[in-house]
This record gives structure tokens, C-alpha cells and sequence, in this order.
């Protein structure tokens, strides 16, 4: 693996409609989401309203709750959807053979 | 028919050597010979020790539809007929790129001018203990489905590891064939690749009604047997007794020859636009390759491939671009397709059409006004439709309003007009099926006055069982009323037009049971609800199916699924239950030294008459429950639409004024009912005398002893709205006081609407209602208490102490940690 992607594990270890978090050294955790269609995704962890934890929301469709005030936030490009405003960022994601790999430059920039 | 003549030493047209003699192998030589049938001398090696024939109906061999012959695609005599050397049953293991020359496993080498790679996939065997007994097979080729007919022959039960595709044939035939068979599949729904949760729900009712067991979410721990397969055994330690056990996990390219030789390959074999490999000789087609990041695992990508490859060795390059891909699934009677990309997301609109009735479901994803994908259940008719609008781009903003309906509808433009086509129904046409309503009597229920359509649910029950016509209904409503109309009842949310109290009837009457199934059947209209209505159907089938349901925890909101409260910044705090506000040095001091081991930063007593400790982080939330639950202490609930406290004051025991127990009956109350799920929070005091030091008054269930007794008080609420209790009644006994404050509680958990505390409720229906139900009705309330006191059989379990053990471990630890060698701002 080259070094611009980071290995997190198996696509497994991520709750169908849920979600894990990843932890960076001196940064922001970054959460990675997998949806009821198995599609994964990535975000600060971070809501753009009040910094709630996003990986601690409710999943659907494509989608997460914040569980701070339910704000929902998209997950493939971090835009707070419906009437409110503000966006986190993302961070590619890739699968390669189960295995779930993250943009390594993202996530500096993500989690700084 | 003409034979060419096969002398190789008078050939002197340049070589191709083909690997394999499968479905891209020979599709690819079909496509050269249209093109230019002289041109090359080919020979091909295949590992199968027969022609070529069409994999993807060895399905319907297995379900005994088809014979072998009926699948071969080219039989011999269209290999002498063009010439084509075939090398059956003798496969190839080692390329010599410099010498250009393949061998073969017998020892034949044969040189090459041009070789192509098409060596498809090898099924992938998870690597679990017993893998390799006999017995244990792949779903591959022609000697696959074989083993299984003589296993089938021998009778017995079958495993089948693997709910996709693959997998689900293989049980199809299997179970036609007279075994018994239990699908083992690892997620939650079935084809989860294909099919979106609710596709995936309907085609497991369809299974198991078919006899076959499905087990979703279950994991292969290892195949056991002595000397053959014996049986499965589940990470949870089911054992599944099986003669036979099918893996259908998944494949990956067929990679090995290529790799030994050196070439490209990434998850498969590399190729450009023209299928050449890393070496200009070298051509690969099929399942094999790797083309542009993406490797495929049916056919129809296979086919593009071929031409491509073809136009590039007769030297009129074309170039492969990628292939958009859909799936059927193959077994008679039950109808599925998907495809493109139906995971949603942003600008993604779902149009999605249930007809319980008929077991449809269809979900068409639109964006941009372009299709980008679609799943479709029972009828999938209008699947080629859907699949080349999608693959042409069509704009369909024209068509958006019908889409659903399929191509017949859609291209019928203004005579599909929903309301034109109500009104030219007959009076006696029927609109609700479940109750039997005529238009007739819709349209009378109307004009007497029913102006919603709730009014029309509550009168003649039109659209009042499964919803299907809920449209109609709307329609007539427009009809009759023109702008009259009143807004229907208030939905759950968005995603249905359902009230909550529609939906709990439903949930009871048709006895469903998941969270899926409700969705189909009362027609949701968004594929996977959202974060409003998931939670109450949650809740409403915990409390319509004791014992039974199984919780869906990414339908619970944060504090629930982590059974802590989460506080602003991220952090956690932690209520220990103190029955009936009652503790003891033990439980000190275990919370002191939770404070201390933890770095707590804060600790306070609550509102509630407990300790809480506050800014745990997540991670450390097994470890902290581990320690208070050493000390004997539970879980609080203080996170939980559910019982939280029981107040009490001190009571006969010691104040001068006590005429009852009533910490002692505070703590028993709490015993009775910690654990239990509710729609809202739930609070109960216990006041020793009129004084009422624990302040029963505003509480959801308030008891105040008195000398000759307990007055128990309902529906108080202190909060936003303050809201003084009504008095229920008066009773003598500690035992009754119990048993009423139980059967309430069952009540209220039965009647009452998702996030509705006693206060609103019992406000919305009376007072006089609940005391019809709890006081007058001596057999009602005991009914009551009893199903109350049965599912506190279930659910008085510590959640704390299971996560302590290790439960649910993913909800608390990260994925993974990394430390940059950058600094961090
Ligand atoms: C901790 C505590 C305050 C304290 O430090 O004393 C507290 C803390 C919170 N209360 Fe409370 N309430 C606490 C006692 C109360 C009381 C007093 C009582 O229970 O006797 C009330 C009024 C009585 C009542 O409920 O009728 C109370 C009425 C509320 C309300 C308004 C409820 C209503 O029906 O109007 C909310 C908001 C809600 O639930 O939607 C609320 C919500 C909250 C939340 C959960 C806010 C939130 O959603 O995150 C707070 C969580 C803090 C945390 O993370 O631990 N809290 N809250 C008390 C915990 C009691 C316990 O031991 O479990
Ligand atoms: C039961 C079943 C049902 C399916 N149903 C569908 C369906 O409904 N729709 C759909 O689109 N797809 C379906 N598929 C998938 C489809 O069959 C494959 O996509 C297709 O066969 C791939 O073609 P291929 O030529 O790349 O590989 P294959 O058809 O597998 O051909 C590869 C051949 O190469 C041979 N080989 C491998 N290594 C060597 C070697 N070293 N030397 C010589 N020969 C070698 C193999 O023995 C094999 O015969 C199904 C597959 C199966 C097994
Ligand atoms: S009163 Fe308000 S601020 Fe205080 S704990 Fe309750 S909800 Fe939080
Ligand atoms: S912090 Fe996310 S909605 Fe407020």
C-alpha cells in the first residue's frame, strides 16, 4: 500500500447503518459510516452546528441525525441537508478486497 | 459442415493461445472469427474437462430445468469447424513471458504469438476450520453442481454459506432438489449488494415460505464432521446438523498465472482500454482483469470486453469503457432486479411504490433528473425499461410523475392522469381491498361529511388496513371536495401517511414483525425511514413482541445505543440506579473510585435522588460499568425513554409524620419496573404522608400514603409544562398500589404515541378513560399488570453488565488510531 491511503480494517467492523470512529493523534476523530446499501463514507466527526459527534447519530438512507439536535448531515459531501447551513469535511474512502482504506492528506486536513 | 484442417506445422499464421474455456474465453475467439476468421491459429486450454458452455444457467441444471446439453454454447464441432484446437482438462501452469510459451499441468508447452488470459474467478472459501472436509463445496463449475445432485440424491440437510446471488440459487436447487436447507448469511438482509433493506426483506419472507430457514447475521464459526461434513457451527454457537455445505461467499479473479508471470495485476489482472496486459502479448478478458479500478462479476461486461478485445486484434481499436451492470435473480417464482447505484445521498430522490397486497416493491432513484439506479421486487417487468433510461442518461423530468408505474403508464402520458382516471371509475369499482369499499360508499362517507381522510379511515374504513389506497381515497377526496379538503390525520413523519396510532393498530393486527416488514406493508415511501419514525417503530414492536423482537440498535438514538448520556462535548455521563434514592458505603465508594480512576471531572447528585458522573469518554464506558456493577450497582436509565427514578422520602420508618413505608415501597416499585422501554421517560415518587416531600404530584406516577392507605396520582409532568397530577384512585394495600402503578404503566406503553409522556397523553384522552380501563375494569388491570410483569421477564437484564462482558464492543472502541508524523494544529 502506498502511503497516501491509511488502512482502517474490515468493512466488516463498521455496523450496517452505523457507524466507527477513527482517532488522530492530536486532532479530530474522523467517523466512518456504512449505509443499509453497504456504502461507506467518511466525515469529521464533527457537526457543522455545534460540534456534536456525528458518528454517534442515527444512519438512513444517505444520510446522519446529529444527536446533539438532529441537524442532518449528508454523508458524501458533509452539507447539512434541508433548511439549515454549515458543512463538514469528508474524507475519500476506498475498498479493496474488505478492507476499508481513507485518504491519508484528507484526514491531516480533516482532523487538524 | 466444413471442418478446417488442424495441422499446426503448415500454419503459418501468428499463434493465439487461449487460457481458459470458459464464458469470456470463447465469447472472445466468436468475436475474432466474425471479424476476421483466417487470421490467427487458436488454440485453447481449458481446465474443465469439456466444451464450452453457459455458467450462469448451471443454476437452472441444479434446479433441474435444464440438462447439460441444453447449456453447452459451442459444442465440438464448432471447434473443428473453425479450426480451434481444444485442450480440455488439462489446465495451464506456468507463462514463459521471454520464451513465449505456456505449460501445461501434464507437461505440454505450447509457444504463443499472442496469449490471452481468461481464467475467470476462483470462489472464495472462508478459512474456518473444516474447510477442507468432503462435503464441502463451491457453486462453480459443472463438477460442483454434480457433488450437489449426488448429495442430493443421498438426501439430507444442507448448509449454504452465503445469501447473494450465487447462494440463494444454489439453495433454490437444492431445496427443489429435497434437501433441507438453512441459508447462512453474514449481514442483515439478503443480496445486500443488489437489494436495498426492504427488497431484501420481502425475498426472505418469499424463501422461508418456501421451507428454506434463512439466518441473516449469522457468522460460520467452523464446519464440523469427523472424516465428512457433519454440520455448521455459528459464532453464537448454534450447531446446523448438514450433510452438504455450499460456499457462495463471494470470487476473486483468477489472478495466480499471471501474477507467477509477472504481470500487472492488482485485485485482478490489469488491463488498458484494448484488454493488453503490462505486456504488449498479453491480452486477458473475463472476470479476471482489473479494468479502470473495477473488476465484474457477471456477464454482460464480459461481453463489451470481448468486442473490444476483438476490434484491437484485427487492429481496429475501440476501446472498452466500462460497463454499468444489473442483476436478476434466478429462481422461478420470485422476481428481483437491480440496478446502477442505489445507496441515495445527495440530490438522490427516491420514488418508491409498495403494494403489500401483491408483495411488490419498487424504488427508482433518481438525480438530475437522470435514473441512477433502481431495485425492484415482484414486478419486474418494467426492469429493462428502467435499466436503459439509465444507461442512456435520458432526462425523465417529463415522465417523473409516473415513473414508478412503469413504461405502459408512463408512455400513456395525459390518460394516466390519477384523478381523471378515479373519477371514470363505476360506483361499485372497488377502492379498498382489505375492508371491501366501493367508490360508491367512499364517495357517500364523503358527502355525509367525512372531509379527511382520517374521517374516512374512521367511518367506512377505506384505506384503514394496509393503505394501498390512500391515494385513491385522497383522489375522491379531491374529487368530491375540491379545495375543501382537510389535511389528513398527522403522519408519524414524512416517510408515511400513516398516524402513529395507524401504525401500532397495524403492527398488532398483522402480527408483523420487523421493522422492515411494516415498512412494506403499511407502503412507507422513503426505502429506510429516517431518524423520527425508526425509533418508534422500534419501540412499538418491542412492545407489541416481548421476548421476541430483536432490538435494531442503529434505530436507537445515541443514549440509548450507548446506554449513557451524551453531553456536549462529546463525553458521557454515567447513573448508576440507587433504588429508591437509597445507597451504602459500597456503592460510595465504588463511585468514589470511578471518579478518581476515571478523572470524572464532575460529580452531582441529580434531580432524581442519585449520584452522576460526569465527562466519561466512550471508550471507557465498559470499564466504569464493570466497576459499578462490581459493587452491585445497575445501570440508571437515566438515558432511556424508559423508567428512570422512584423518589422517595423517608417515610414511617423515621419521620415523625410517616404513615407508610414508603421508601420501602419506592425501592420494591423500582424493582418491579427498572428496565422497562416506554414511548417517553417515565418517573415515579413515593411521599410518605400529604406533606409529600418527594413530590408525587408531578410525577408520571405519584404515590402519597395516607393513614388509611396510598392515593395514587397519574400524569404529572414537571419540566416545561408543569402539570399536576389527577388523582386515580385510593387504595389499602402496598400490594395494590404495586399492581395498579403496573397495570398503568402497561397501559401506557400500549396506547400511548412515541415520545409522549403521561402528561400529553392522558391530557389527549381523559382521564376518565384511563380509570375506565385501570379501576372500574378489575379484569382489564389485571390483564394489564400481567403483560407487564411478562415482558419484564425480558427486559430486567443490566444493559451495562452485557457491554461490561464485551457486548456490542464496536458501539465503544475505535476502528482504528493514527498517529501522523505531521504535527497537528
Ligand atoms: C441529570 C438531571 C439534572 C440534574 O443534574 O439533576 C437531568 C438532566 C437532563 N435532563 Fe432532566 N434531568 C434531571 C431531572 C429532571 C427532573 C426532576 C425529576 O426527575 O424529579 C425533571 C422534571 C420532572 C419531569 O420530568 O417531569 C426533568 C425534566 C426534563 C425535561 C422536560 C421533560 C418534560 O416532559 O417536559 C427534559 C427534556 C426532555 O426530556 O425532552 C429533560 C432532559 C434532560 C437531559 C436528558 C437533556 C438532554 O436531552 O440531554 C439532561 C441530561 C443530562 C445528562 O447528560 O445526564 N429533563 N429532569 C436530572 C437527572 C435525574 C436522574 O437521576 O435521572
Ligand atoms: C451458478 C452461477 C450463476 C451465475 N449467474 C449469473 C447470472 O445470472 N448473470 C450473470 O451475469 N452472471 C452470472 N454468473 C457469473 C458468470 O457466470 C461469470 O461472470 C462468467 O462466467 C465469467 O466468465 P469468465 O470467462 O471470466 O470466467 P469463467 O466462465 O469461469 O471461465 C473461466 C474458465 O477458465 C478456466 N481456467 C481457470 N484457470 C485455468 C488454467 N490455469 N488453465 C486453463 N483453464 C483455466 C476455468 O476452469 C473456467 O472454465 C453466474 C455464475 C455462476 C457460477
Ligand atoms: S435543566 Fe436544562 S440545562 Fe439543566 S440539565 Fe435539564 S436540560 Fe440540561
Ligand atoms: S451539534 Fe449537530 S445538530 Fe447541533
Amino acid at each position: 500500500m502506498t502511503g497516501d491511503w491509511l488502512d482502517i480494517g474490515w468493512v466488516d467492523e463498521i455496523p450496517v447503518r452505523g457507524s466507527r470512529t477513527v482517532q488522530v493523534a492530536g486532532g479530530d476523530d474522523i467517523a466512518v459510516f456504512r449505509t443499509a446499501e453497504g456504502k461507506v463514507f467518511a466525515l469529521r466527526d464533527r457537526c457543522p452546528h455545534k460540534h456534536g459527534r456525528l458518528s454517534q447519530g442515527i444512519v438512513h438512507g444517505g444520510a446522519v441525525a446529529c444527536p446533539l439536535h438532529n441537524w442532518r448531515i449528508s454523508l458524501s459531501t458533509g452539507e447539512a441537508l434541508g433548511e439549515d447551513k454549515g458543512c463538514t469535511p469528508t474524507v475519500p474512502v476506498k475498498i479493496d478486497a474488505g478492507r476499508v482504506l481513507i485518504c491519508r492528506a484528507s484526514t491531516l486536513k480533516a482532523a487538524a | 459442415m466444413e471442418h478446417r484442417p488442424l495441422n499446426p506445422e503448415a500454419d503459418t499464421r501468428e499463434h493465439l493461445v487461449v487460457i481458459g474455456n470458459g464464458m469470456a474465453g470463447c465469447r472472445a475467439v466468436e468475436e475474432l472469427i466474425a471479424r476476421d476468421a483466417d487470421r490467427y491459429r487458436v488454440t485453447i486450454f481449458g481446465a474443465e474437462p469439456r466444451v464450452n458452455y453457459n455458467r450462469i444457467m448451471l443454476s437452472p441444471v441444479l434446479a433441474g430445468e435444464k440438462s447439460f446439453d441444453d447449456i453447452v454454447i459451442n459444442d465440438a464441432d464448432w471447434y473443428a469447424a473453425n479450426g480451434i484446437a481444444l485442450v480440455a482438462g488439462d489446465p495451464v501452469t506456468a507463462i514463459d513471458r521471454a520464451a513465449k510459451t505456456v505449460t501445461t499441468r501434464s507437461g505440454t508447452t505450447e509457444s504463443y504469438d499472442r496469449l490471452l488470459i481468461a481464467t475467470g474467478s476462483d470462489p472464495f472459501i472462508i478459512p474456518v476450520p473444516g474447510k477442507d472436509l468432503p462435503g464441502v463445496i463451491a457453486f462453480r463449475d459443472m463438477d460442483d453442481v454434480s457433488a450437489m445432485l449426488a448429495a442430493a440424491d443421498a438426501g439430507g440437510d444442507a448448509v449454504v454459506i452465503g445469501g447473494g446471488l450465487l447462494g440463494l440459487e444454489a439453495a433454490h436447487g437444492l431445496s427443489l432438489r429435497g434437501m433441507k436447507v438453512t441459508v447462512i448469511h453474514l449481514m442483515p438482509t439478503l443480496m445486500e449488494r443488489q437489494l436495498d433493506e426492504a427488497a431484501g426483506w420481502l425475498l426472505k419472507n418469499a424463501l422461508e415460505a418456501r421451507g428454506q430457514t434463512i439466518l441473516t447475521g449469522a457468522d460460520t464459526a467452523e464446519i464440523v464432521g469427523d472424516g465428512k461434513v457433519e454440520g455448521v457451527k455459528l459464532k453464537d454457537g448454534t450447531l446446523i446438523p448438514a450433510s452438504l455445505v455450499v460456499m457462495a461467499v463471494g470470487i476473486r479473479p483468477s489472478v495466480a498465472l499471471a501474477r507467477d508471470a509477472g504481470l500487472a495485476v492488482g485485485r485482478g489482472i490489469q488491463v488498458d482500454d484494448h484488454m493488453v496486459t503490462s505486456d504488449p502479448a498479453v491480452l486477458a478478458v473475463g472476470e479476471c482483469v482489473e479494468h479502470d479500478g473495477q473488476v465484474y462479476g457477471l456477464v454482460a461486461p464480459l461481453w463489451d470486453m470481448c468486442r473490444s478485445l476483438a476490434d484491437g486484434l484485427v487492429e481496429q481499436p475501440s476501446g472498452y469503457r466500462g460497463s454499468v451492470t444489473s442483476t436478476k435473480l434466478k429462481v422461478s417464482g420470485i422476481d428481483v432486479f437491480s440496478a446502477g447505484d442505489f445507496s441515495g445521498g445527495d440530490g438522490c430522490e427516491d420514488i418508491v411504490l409498495r403494494d403489500a397486497s401483491r408483495g411488490i416493491y419498487k424504488r427508482v432513484i433518481v438525480k438530475d433528473d437522470r435514473i441512477v439506479g433502481a431495485v425492484l421486487y415482484g414486478d419486474t417487468a418494467d426492469g429493462s425499461w428502467y435499466f436503459d433510461l439509465l444507461k442512456k442518461q435520458d432526462d425523465v423530468s417529463d415522465l417523473r410523475d409516473l415513473l414508478i408505474f412503469g413504461q405502459a403508464f408512463a408512455a400513456g402520458g395525459g390518460a394516466a392522469d390519477p384523478k381523471a382516471a378515479v373519477a371514470a371509475l363505476s360506483d361499485d369499482a372497488e377502492i379498498c381491498g382489505c375492508n371491501g369499499v366501493t367508490k360508491g360508499q367512499v364517495v357517500s362517507c364523503i358527502a355525509k361529511g367525512a372531509h379527511s381522510l382520517d374521517a374516512v379511515r374512521g367511518t367506512c374504513k377505506a384505506s384503514a388496513s394496509c393503505g394501498s389506497c390512500t391515494g385513491l381515497v385522497e383522489n375522491l377526496l379531491a374529487l368530491t371536495l375540491g379545495d375543501e379538503v382537510q389535511a389528513g390525520p398527522k403522519t408519524m413523519c414524512k416517510c408515511t401517511s400513516f398516524g402513529h396510532d395507524d401504525v401500532r393498530r397495524e403492527i398488532v393486527a398483522q402480527n408483523m414483525r420487523s421493522i422492515p416488514e411494516v415498512m412494506q406493508k403499511l407502503h412507507w415511501t422513503t426505502p429506510d425511514g429516517c431518524s423520527s419514525c425508526r425509533p418508534a417503530l422500534n419501540y412499538y414492536l418491542l412492545c407489541a413482541l416481548p421476548g421476541d423482537y430483536v432490538d435494531d440498535q442503529q434505530s436507537r438514538f445515541v443514549n440509548e445505543r450507548l446506554h449513557a448520556n451524551i453531553q456536549k462535548d462529546g463525553t458521557y455521563s454515567v447513573v448508576p440506579r440507587m433504588w429508591g434514592g437509597l445507597t451504602n458505603p459500597t456503592e460510595l465508594r465504588a463511585i468514589a473510585d470511578v471518579v478518581e480512576k476515571y478523572d470524572a471531572p464532575m460529580v452531582k447528585v441529580t434531580g432524581g435522588q442519585r449520584l452522576d458522573i460526569f465527562g466519561i469518554k466512550k471508550e471507557d464506558l465498559p470499564a466504569v460499568w464493570a466497576d459499578l456493577n462490581a459493587a452491585g450497582m445497575v445501570s440508571g436509565h437515566a438515558y432511556g425513554k424508559a423508567l428512570r427514578t422512584v423518589k422517595t422520602c423517608v417515610g414511617s420508618e423515621w419521620c415523625r409524620f410517616g404513615t407508610q413505608d414508603s421508601t420501602g415501597l419506592g425501592v420494591k416499585i423500582e424493582r418491579m419496573s427498572w428496565g422497562s422501554w416506554m414511548p417517553h421517560k417515565f418517573k415515579i415518587a413515593v411521599s410518605g404522608c400529604p406533606r409529600n416531600c418527594a413530590e408525587a404530584t408531578i410525577k408520571d406516577f405519584g404515590i402519597v400514603c395516607v393513614d388509611s392507605g396510598y392515593e395514587l396520582h397519574v400524569g404529572g409532568n414537571g419540566g416545561i409544562h408543569v402539570r399536576v397530577t389527577d388523582l386515580l384512585c385510593k387504595v389499602a394495600t402496598e400490594q395494590e398500589a404495586m399492581d395498579y402503578c403496573a397495570a398503568f404503566i402497561q397501559l401506557y406503553r400500549e396506547e400511548a404515541r412515541y415520545l409522549e409522556r403521561t402528561a400529553p397523553w392522558i391530557e389527549r384522552v381523559g382521564v376518565e378513560k384511563i380509570k375506565a380501563r385501570i379501576v372500574d375494569d378489575a379484569a382489564g388491570r389485571e390483564a394489564l399488570r400481567a403483560r407487564f410483569l411478562y415482558a419484564q421477564g425480558f427486559s430486567q437484564d443490566d444493559p451495562w453488565a452485557q457491554r461490561a462482558e464485551g457486548a456490542e464492543r464496536e458501539h465503544h472502541a475505535p476502528m482504528a488510531r493514527f498517529t501522523p508524523q505531521e504535527q497537528l494544529a
